[in-house]
């Protein structure tokens, strides 16, 4: 065994090692788990654990029962939290797919410029960001002006308060989350291949929806999650912008951490966002066939 | 065929007017809180235009709590970035460069993190500090924000460095350098720009966090902690200010780093195809 494996080693060190990347001497069979023990350690300690206590907490008491009383008693909060962030991330998609296609089709020497735009809002903390919202909506503010003038608002209504304003900020706070991703897949996309379904008689419609949208599969995968998630969970837009018809389930975590940290209540309402989430990723996952990417 | 090709042409039209549209979006809230730092406004929350001034940036400090704030912020950042980028990256060099045994499940171990609401990771850590009787503060909002920027370093990092011509290690081996010698003139420089990238991007964010850290800070107050317990006495010109003067920092740092960065990757190539033409058998 050792005589077979020292030639080997030998050869493969010095001629193929740069193709096959994959080979490991067996000196170094430790090395990647050195590399690996304190992140990985750090993630099992500040974040399974967590999570699996927390599960546990969430059983604590009522058992099972603790999730039947925190969904009969928040079952507006629940639905109204996942409407708000499905038509946050359709918006966002809307706006995000053309933004991410354009930019990677025609952006030409521009892209990494438009794509730092992109990423602007970064730059600027989350909190801010959202204020600038509030700036923009305000009464007597240019939206609520335009809403005004073209009768879609009275005279004495406003933005700031209502779901619209809520849902605006959640699209606008993730939107980089969802171009990014989306123009990461368009740019791998060999444009060749759309010459050639032209050269083949396919309208651009149909070469479209048959190869860029399918090789861009993944990229929206990927963006629905990291906009859908967020806006899921979030509380500040909630807060900031809306007002009692704007409750969403992280604004009742929110309300509720500091006083009665252990109430088993909380903990269900929390790993059932965790849950839910889990199980409609691995559901769309499904639907786009695209489990490989997860 | 001409009503087809207006048709295109037509469509095109839509589809710049719909991307300029989006950046518009994306920009305005930017520009807006730019435009703000130089409001003055006419009662004690700067959301209403009322006229130009230089008054928040002729006094930035004017507000102690929201200055020591922003210093508290910028602490956290430079300990998280530190703690962060080191593990992040030994995880994704592990992930590279090694064939291992449950590499599968370490690698979705590090996505994890990223598809949690943070909301319940911030809480679910909560509850662990809280079981095992932890104050919260400094300590307890590195922990959280290294726990989920460690997952962003990995990624990045795995992404940036896969790959790479691994065999320049082992030329340099071969040719009799240490250990040590090939880390710092082959492995480091290799890997710079990507490290690089990481801790800036795991630097922002911090400043950016607020749902994680505000359930883990105690009675400590980061910027965004600190705007948000003001928002219901006053939301002073100085926030936008400081945001403004951060922005302004932070494209100057992002510009500097992709000149160096294309620099390095120019070197780089030069290095592989050299090394290239030595070992092609």
């Amino acid at each position: 065994m050792t005589t077979a494996a020292a030639p080997s080693r030998f050869r493969r060190t010095h001629r193929e090692s740069g193709t096959d990347d994959t080979s490991v001497p067996a000196r170094r069979r430790f090395t990647p788990w050195l590399l690996i023990a304190p992140g990985g350690l750090w993630l099992l300690v500040f974040f399974i654990i967590p999570l699996v206590s927390l599960g546990v907490l969430s059983l604590e008491d009522g058992g099972i029962s603790n999730y039947s009383n925190v969904i009969s008693d928040n079952a507006t909060v629940i639905i109204r939290t996942f409407i708000y962030a499905t038509i946050a991330t359709i918006a966002a998609i809307a706006i995000g797919y053309p933004l991410a296609y354009v930019i990677a089709t025609k952006g030409g020497k521009y892209k990494n410029l438009l794509l730092a735009l992109v990423v602007l809002p970064f730059f600027v903390t989350y909190l801010v960001r959202t204020l600038s919202w509030k700036i923009l909506l305000f009464d007597g503010g240019p939206v609520v002006g335009v809403l005004q003038s073209i009768g879609i608002l009275n005279e004495n209504q406003s933005v700031l308060g209502s779901p619209f304003a809520v849902i605006a900020a959640l699209t606008y706070n993730f939107l980089p989350f969802m171009v990014l991703p989306i123009y990461v897949s368009l740019e791998k996309i060999d444009w060749r291949l759309i010459d050639a379904a032209a050269d083949l008689y396919s309208s651009p419609a149909r070469a479209f929806r048959k190869i860029t949208f399918r090789l861009s599969l993944p990229g929206l995968f990927a963006g629905t999650l990291l906009t859908f998630i967020p806006a899921a969970g979030d509380f500040v837009n909630s807060e900031l912008l809306g007002s009692d018809r704007t409750v969403m389930i992280g604004n009742i975590i929110e309300k509720n951490f500091g006083k009665e940290f252990f109430r088993p209540e909380l903990s269900a309402l929390s790993f059932m966002l965790m849950a839910i989430i889990l199980v409609g990723v691995i559901f769309y996952a499904r639907i786009l066939g695209t489990e490989e990417i997860v | 065929m001409s009503s087809a090709n207006w048709m295109r042409a037509l469509g095109r039209i839509s589809l710049w007017i719909w991307a300029v549209l989006g950046l518009l979006f994306l920009f305005t809230p930017i520009f807006i809180t730019v435009l703000y730092s130089f409001n003055e406004p006419s009662g004690k929350y700067n959301y209403v235009w009322n006229k130009f001034s230089f008054a928040g940036w002729s006094d930035p400090l004017k507000y102690p709590e929201l200055t020591n704030a922003l210093i508290y912020s910028l602490k956290i950042a430079v300990a998280v970035t530190l703690i962060a980028t080191i593990l992040g990256t030994l995880l994704g060099l592990a992930m590279v460069k090694y064939k291992f045994r449950a590499k599968g499940i370490i690698g979705a171990i590090l996505i994890l993190p990223l598809t949690m609401p943070e909301v319940v990771l911030g809480f679910s850590l909560l509850t662990l500090f809280v079981s095992v009787n932890w104050s919260r503060g400094f300590i307890t909002i590195v922990i959280a924000q290294v726990m989920f920027s460690v997952s962003y370093v990995a990624v990045t990092v795995r992404a940036r460095i896969r790959g790479f011509d691994w065999r320049l290690e082992e030329a340099s081996l071969d040719l009799g350098a240490s250990s040590l010698r090939t880390f710092r003139k082959i492995t480091l420089p290799l890997i710079a720009p990507g490290v690089i990238a990481a801790a800036m991007l795991t630097f922002a964010l911090s400043l950016d966090d607020f749902i994680i850290t505000y359930l883990n800070s105690g009675l400590d107050n980061t910027f965004p902690i600190q705007i948000w317990n003001m928002k219901r006495s006053k939301i002073p010109v100085q926030i936008n200010v400081f945001s403004t003067a951060l922005l302004v920092i932070s494209i100057a740092i992002t510009i500097t780093f992709v000149a160096y960065s294309n620099r390095q990757s120019k070197k780089l190539v030069g290095l592989t195809e050299g090394t290239d033409k030595v070992l092609a058998p």
